[in-house]
């Protein structure tokens, strides 16, 4: 069965690339173990900007704290030559990455001002990556701050890097716009070569017999799929640009429901860390199977036949939908 | 040397002290002579073959700053025999050419064999010559074993070597150019002592040598260069060989021992008393000696300083960065300008909240003022609160420039000086600037660091370098230090350095004094006499004008001075909120500094409390607890705001979980009430001892700490473990304390944190050497064991006289409870009066030593480069000979005292000094070693892990009537760690196994139980999780990630290995 599928301009064999997860990306073995067990691509876990605004200042702050106070301690760690930052690191990790594996090879930011940080864009390219994804995290709380002005953001940052780099540049997006049509629309203006469905944000649980804030993070389920596999159906008819999905990719049955809606590549996390990068491999025979089955040519020619232009009810995606799923559920 | 009292700076002492090893000891006085002379040493070794220490002045030269010509590598070839190094090792042991060396001699030979190495001496000074020679060919730099500079034709020449000779230098080419006939002869080649050169050296026209030791030989009949320089003109006139005419007169005296200042004043003192009628021989100078009147008058506003010299002195906090600034300042001017610059920096002796003094010069000809600067043309202030405790001022010159850091705006800066302050500013006419640093540093993303901000305004005022080029350069110097530190940080310290100059003000100097602000006293008025005479003065900075007659003789000195010294150091400290407090004691327990307390007490006693005194009613079921008021108070002034106490803190606020039963809160607004409520506090009444079960963390924190406000960093991870001691055995120990950071907080003058209790008691302490601490506690041990044991034998020879009953009691007495203790107190006050009523030499033997009856415990305390490394030896001997001493090691896994240090407690994976890549080898396991003898009781404790378990084990090893040994984690500013999450640090060292908290206690082992308890759970989290929160251990994953990666897989296995050895040893799967 032919998967090929178009992602950012590469043409990869199918369309399951495992995503942007410390877990999964954060050596040369683990890439390794990726790539054998059959991701099309691999998008390297984040480079954040806090990462570069901080490491070296505290760094810094442990080495001098304490030091030139008392006259036979005037310092408390011996003198480096230099040191390699988390920035560095992760660029070196991604020259590896891309000297050791044949599939291509996409670098992660995450960050949301413009400004220093940025130049990172053009290292990650100069270190080999073929493209780059955008991870603007960013929860706003500030209520003098407009929808627009926080849309700004997000052109600004993806011009910026446009600015930089020559490599296709995807932006990771959250599901928290007015009006996402609309934005999706203004970033493909602005240059993005293409937009990955949803974010994940890390939602804070509170213990109540500590009275803390418990920085839990939930594995997805195959139920999370519905968010973007609805907002995929709508924007493909609309936009041009590389549409990814993530967000709950578990079997070949999710990858393929992800990829009717409109879907390029899907992206694999939480199964990956649940069975191991072989589960990579069982997705990618299972759609082949399915296809093979239900006698598809290709996998192209499922692609987007669900979606909002293509499905037999566009309005099922709309707004009405939701009284007919509350009433059905009363039923 | 150690000797009344330690001392970590320069004299020459410890030279002295080796002469008698026959090395060849060649003196540097210089920078550039401290770099000329290693390489001179090291070449004349060779070819002399004697082994060589080339020395210098501790602090004074190792601590300087100064432009120097540095040789190059092809200087270093070329003065370094390659045939000689070959033969050397030719020399070499090695089975390929088999020798044996190092054999016991026997009375018929040793003695000519000694003999044997007379050519080589007799050779030496010659070589030493020749190699001087050599290196003056190659670098115009001319050495010779005595060099003689002043008039061809002096009759007045001083004699010494070292630092001191440098400002001697400067001293006498003044004098000389005021046509005074004065020389120095300065000692390079001091062994082997070479007569002929010294007597060669010396110009014939002189009358009067005073010699000049930095040392002092009790009991000799003169210092030792004294003695040589009088042999050497003796032995000459008796063999004939003089070249003196007549003789000159030798007059020897003392100087600059541990760094005392030595100024042209005091140099010209001495040339004065050569002059003198009666010259005094055998005198101090710059020191008065009203005791034996040995010391020699000079006249200390004697200046020899060109004014073409720029004279800095700027006062800063350790922790504001000004001494890196100061010593980049340095740098650019050395570097980039034709000036010559030399910098020297005083430090603090306390770790909190520590002070430093930067003295820096620049100037057009070399520095050869090894001095402090008493006359600066700029004086800057980074800490507004130092103007109220010190007189900055006094270093200021008539005309110089004032730069204070305030945090007021500039129109109100005038008004917020003190009075005495300002009047210094009028009647020296001084500029005065001022900046706000924070704010500046806050703008830039610097925080408190101030460094870059105040060094660009030393720079824009004083005019050292045009201004644009200075800013380029600091600029430049910026990017050489912390570009490998990431550009962030480059980036940051330019902006601070853009927007200083921009906030730099001069203030126009009002006519008149108008401040109504008063320099605080030193201390206050109730404080004792000697506090007040004595103590005050070093705390106000005055120490150097102490006379000898105020001195103790012996070095002992009073215990519990530290309370006089209020410090004012934290920026925040803890408020209490009575109504949320669970009454845990946990704040108490963890407070380095004995800073915040509690105490229960009866209602009544709230009569007169001031209005901000709070308290709430003690929570217990025990019926003697009952209607009792608890309060926990802060000591304002001597917090260091550390923050610990509010991090132990379980106790939140249901409605603002925010908010605990402490919170920080910003400090000056407290100070006034707060420190009211700490003396009525204070005054309240100790909770009776023998009521208290010191079990409980809870209940033992009622226990009044004897140990208190020392000058140990902020958040000590060590104090702690050392006050917990005091408040349970504190009123019947004696403590052996190695040399460390304990001996520097326990033991720094001016004030003493041991302290003592209500009846006078409270535990003595010394300090002795830092390998021979474990013996030195067992001599204590071994003295009070006999004392007891004669004070036994009298009261039984004198039952009669004193009554069989009393005496039965006495001995019988069981003394393993508080209240035991307390009744043979009483027992023994009883005794003592029956005893004066009885008029026989023994009953005033008894008299004498009638308080060995009762307990007393023996202390051995040391951190890990003493039990480990140092004095393991000693250590090891001590537990093994089964005498009742009980040993603590606060083990910080480094040599933190000295900055540091690797020790074989360092744990594997961990970067310290001499482990720049990482401990390659595991941690030694002390309690391991303990064990094996299967006598001694052994605990590892972690007081942030399980304070209860900690309790538990100091109570144990205090009532085993063995060795005992406590190894307690203490978290340290050399981990690397935000000091105020250190108790979360000791919990995950446990948490990941590295840190298995266990007891063994041999009297199980006598009950057939097994004497391990393992009190750890098995590892829950991964080493890494713990280790890579310290820069200790991140730092190799930034420096060396493949090296970090390799040793934290062994640091994980070599855990999980002796976790489960453990656990096999304790017969469990570690208990909870």
């Amino acid at each position: 069965m032919d998967l090929t599928t178009k992602y950012l301009g590469l043409t990869l064999p199918h369309p399951i690339v495992p995503s942007a997860a410390q877990p999964l990306t954060k050596d040369l073995d683990s890439l390794k173990r990726l790539e054998d067990g059959g991701a099309a691509a691999v998008v390297i876990h984040s480079l954040f900007e806090e990462q570069i605004r901080t490491e070296a200042s505290n760094l810094e702050h442990y080495l001098d704290h304490g030091t030139e106070s008392y006259a036979e301690a005037l310092s408390y760690f011996p003198a480096a030559e230099e040191y390699v930052l988390g920035p560095e690191e992760y660029l070196a990790h991604i020259q590896k990455a891309r000297e050791s594996l044949s599939i291509p090879v996409v670098g992660s930011l995450n960050g949301h001002s413009t400004g220093g940080w940025t130049e990172y864009a053009s290292k990650i390219e100069q270190a080999g990556a073929d493209a780059l994804e955008l991870n603007i995290y960013y929860l706003p709380t500030n209520p003098n701050l407009s929808g627009a002005e926080i849309e700004q953001v997000y052109l600004n940052v993806v011009t910026e890097v446009k600015g930089r780099v020559g490599i296709p540049v995807t932006v990771k997006l959250s599901p928290f716009f007015s009006s996402l049509a609309n934005f999706a629309q203004k970033l493909e203006d602005a240059g993005a070569d293409g937009i990955s469905m949803f974010n994940r944000f890390y939602q804070p649980n509170i213990d109540i017999e500590n009275l803390e804030v418990d920085p839990t993070l939930h594995l997805s389920t195959s139920a999370e799929i519905l968010l973007p596999l609805r907002w995929l159906a709508i924007l493909r008819p609309q936009l041009k640009m590389t549409l990814s999905a993530t967000s709950g990719v578990h079997t070949a049955e999710d990858a393929l429901k992800l990829i009717m809606a409109g879907a390029d590549v899907t992206h694999v996390c939480a199964a990956i860390l649940k069975g191991g990068a072989k589960v990579i491999g069982e997705i990618r025979d299972g759609m082949a199977t399915w296809l093979t089955e239900h006698d598809y040519e290709s996998l192209e020619q499922a692609r987007g036949s669900m979606s909002q232009a293509s499905c037999p009810e566009p309005t099922a995606f709309e707004r009405a939908n939701y009284m007919l799923v509350v009433h059905s559920y009363r039923g | 040397m150690a000797t009344h009292a330690l001392s970590i700076f320069g004299d020459h002492s410890d030279v002295m002290a080796t002469r008698s090893t026959g090395w060849g000891l060649l003196a540097s006085g210089s920078i550039q002579e401290i770099m000329d002379n290693a390489l001179i040493s090291q070449a004349a070794a060779l070819k002399s073959r004697l082994p060589f220490v080339h020395f210098f002045d501790g602090f004074r030269s190792s601590h300087e700053v100064n432009k120097l010509e540095q040789l190059t590598e092809d200087d270093m070839r070329a003065m370094i025999n390659e045939d000689l190094i070959r033969e050397h090792r030719a020399r070499a042991l090695s089975p390929d050419h088999p020798v044996l060396r190092g054999s016991a001699q026997n009375p018929d030979v040793f003695f000519q064999a000694r003999e044997t190495v007379n050519p080589y001496y007799r050779d030496c000074p010659g070589i030493v010559q020749e190699t001087m020679d050599e290196f003056a060919k190659l670098t115009g730099r001319h050495y010779h074993l005595f060099d003689y500079l002043g008039a061809p034709d002096a009759e007045r020449v001083v004699v010494m070597m070292g630092s001191g000779g440098e400002t001697a230098q400067e001293a006498v080419e003044h004098l000389v150019a005021a046509g005074e006939k004065v020389g120095l002869l300065k000692v390079r080649l001091y062994r082997p002592f070479s007569n002929e050169a010294l007597l060669a050296a010396l110009p014939t026209t002189v009358r009067m040598i005073g010699t000049l030791d930095r040392t002092k030989e009790p009991g000799a009949a003169g210092e030792p260069l004294y003695k040589d320089v009088l042999g050497a003109i003796a032995e000459a006139r008796a063999d004939g060989t003089s070249p003196f005419a007549t003789d000159p007169r030798v007059i020897g005296g003392r100087y600059g021992l541990s760094s005392k200042e030595f100024t042209p004043g005091m140099v010209k003192g001495v040339l004065d008393n050569l002059a003198a009628d009666a010259p005094k021989n055998h005198f101090t100078v710059g020191i008065n000696e009203d005791v034996t009147n040995s010391s020699i008058d000079y006249d200390a506003d004697f200046n020899t300083e060109a004014d073409d010299v720029v004279r800095a002195v700027f006062f800063g906090l350790g922790s504001d960065g000004t001494v890196g600034a100061n010593k980049n300042s340095i740098k650019i001017i050395g570097e980039e300008t034709d000036n010559f610059a030399q910098g020297y920096f005083v430090y603090d002796s306390k770790k909190a909240g520590a002070v430093t003094v930067s003295h820096l010069r620049f100037g057009p000809r070399e520095i050869h003022s090894t001095y402090l600067i008493r006359q600066a043309n700029f004086v800057a202030c980074h800490q507004w609160g130092f103007l109220e405790k010190y007189d900055v001022l006094r270093y200021a010159a008539p005309g110089a420039v004032f730069l204070v850091n305030s945090p007021y705006p500039t129109a109100e800066v005038w008004d917020h000086l003190p009075r005495v302050v300002q009047e210094q500013i009028i009647a020296k006419e001084l500029r005065f600037f001022t900046i706000d640093g924070y704010e500046v540093g806050k703008a830039a993303g610097m925080g408190t660091r101030i460094n870059t901000i105040m060094q660009s305004c030393f720079f824009g005022i004083s005019g050292v370098l045009p201004r644009d080029e200075a800013i380029e350069q600091i600029k430049g110097a910026i990017r050489k230090s912390y570009l490998k530190k990431g550009a962030e940080v480059v980036a940051k310290n330019n902006a601070a350095v853009d927007m200083s100059l921009e906030n730099l003000h001069e203030i126009e100097v009002p006519a008149r004094a108008t401040s109504t602000i008063e320099m605080p006293p030193t201390v206050r008025d109730t404080a004792p006499e000697f506090v007040k005479e004595f103590t005050a003065e070093i705390i106000a900075g005055r120490g150097d004008d102490l006379p000898v007659s105020a001195f103790p003789v012996d070095g002992t000195f009073p215990t519990g001075t530290t309370q006089w010294e209020k410090r004012n150091i934290a920026l925040e400290i803890p408020t209490w909120d009575e109504d949320i407090c669970i009454q845990c004691g946990k704040c108490s327990m963890v407070c380095p500094h004995a800073a915040i307390r509690m105490k229960i007490y009866g209602p009544e006693k709230l009569e007169g409390a001031p209005e901000t005194f709070k308290s709430v009613t003690w929570k217990s079921k025990d019926d003697d607890f009952q209607n009792l008021k608890l309060t926990i108070q802060t000591a304002p002034e001597d917090c260091t705001g550390c923050g610990l106490c509010v991090e132990v803190c379980p106790a939140k606020n249901r409605a603002q979980p925010k908010l605990k039963a402490l919170n920080m809160e910003p400090q000056l607004p407290l100070r006034e009430p707060e420190s009211v409520n700490y003396d009525f506090f204070l005054d309240l009444p100790e909770f009776d001892r023998k009521k208290i079960d010191p079990s409980k963390v809870k209940t033992s924190q009622l226990l009044q700490p004897l140990f208190e406000y020392s000058g140990a960093c902020a958040g000590c991870g060590e104090t702690p473990y050392v006050k917990l001691l005091s408040q349970l055995f504190g009123d019947r120990s004696v403590i052996a304390n190695a040399t460390g950071c304990s001996s520097i907080y326990g033991g720094n003058l001016p004030t003493t944190p041991w302290s003592v209790d209500g009846e006078g008691r409270g535990p003595a302490w010394s300090n002795s050497l830092f390998e021979d601490n474990a013996e030195f506690g067992y001599g204590f041990r071994l003295t009070i064991d006999k004392h007891t044991e004669t004070a036994t034998e009298l009261l039984q020879t004198l039952a009669g006289p004193i009554g069989e009953n009393l005496v039965t009691a006495l001995l019988s007495a069981d003394q393993t409870t508080e209240s035991g203790l307390w009744e043979q107190r009483q027992r023994v006050g009883e005794l003592k009066e029956k005893l004066a009523g009885i008029d026989s030499e023994q009953a005033k033997s008894l008299l004498s030593l009638a308080d060995y009856l009762v307990k007393k415990d023996v202390w051995i305390v040391g951190g890990d480069g003493w039990a480990y490394d140092i004095g393991f030896g000693g250590l090891d001997h001590v537990l093994a000979m089964g005498r009742n001493v009980n040993v603590l090691v606060v083990d910080t896994e480094v040599y933190s005292n000295t900055g540091g240090q690797m020790s074989k407690a360092t744990p594997l994976g961990a970067v310290a000094k001499f482990a720049a890549g990482g401990k390659p080898t595991a941690k030694k396991d002390l309690a391991m070693v303990a064990m094996s003898y299967g006598t001694i009781y052994v605990a590892r404790v972690a007081m942030g892990a399980r304070d209860a378990q900690t309790v538990q084990a100091f109570l144990e090893a205090e009532s085993y009537e063995g060795p005992s040994l406590i190894i307690a984690y203490s978290h340290c500013i050399a981990h690397g760690i935000d000091m105020r999450q250190g108790l979360s640090e000791q919990k995950k060292a446990v948490e990941c196994g590295m840190w298995p908290l266990m007891r063994y206690d041999p009297r199980r082992a006598e009950l057939g139980e097994n004497p391990l308890i393992l009190d750890s759970k098995p590892p829950k989290i991964p080493v890494k999780e713990y280790a890579y929160g310290q820069n200790r251990w991140k730092m190799l994953t930034q420096s060396k990630p493949e090296q970090a990666r390799k040793l934290m897989e062994q640091a994980q296995a070599e855990v999980d290995a002796r976790f489960k050895l453990y656990q096999m040893l304790a017969g469990n799967g570690g208990q909870d």
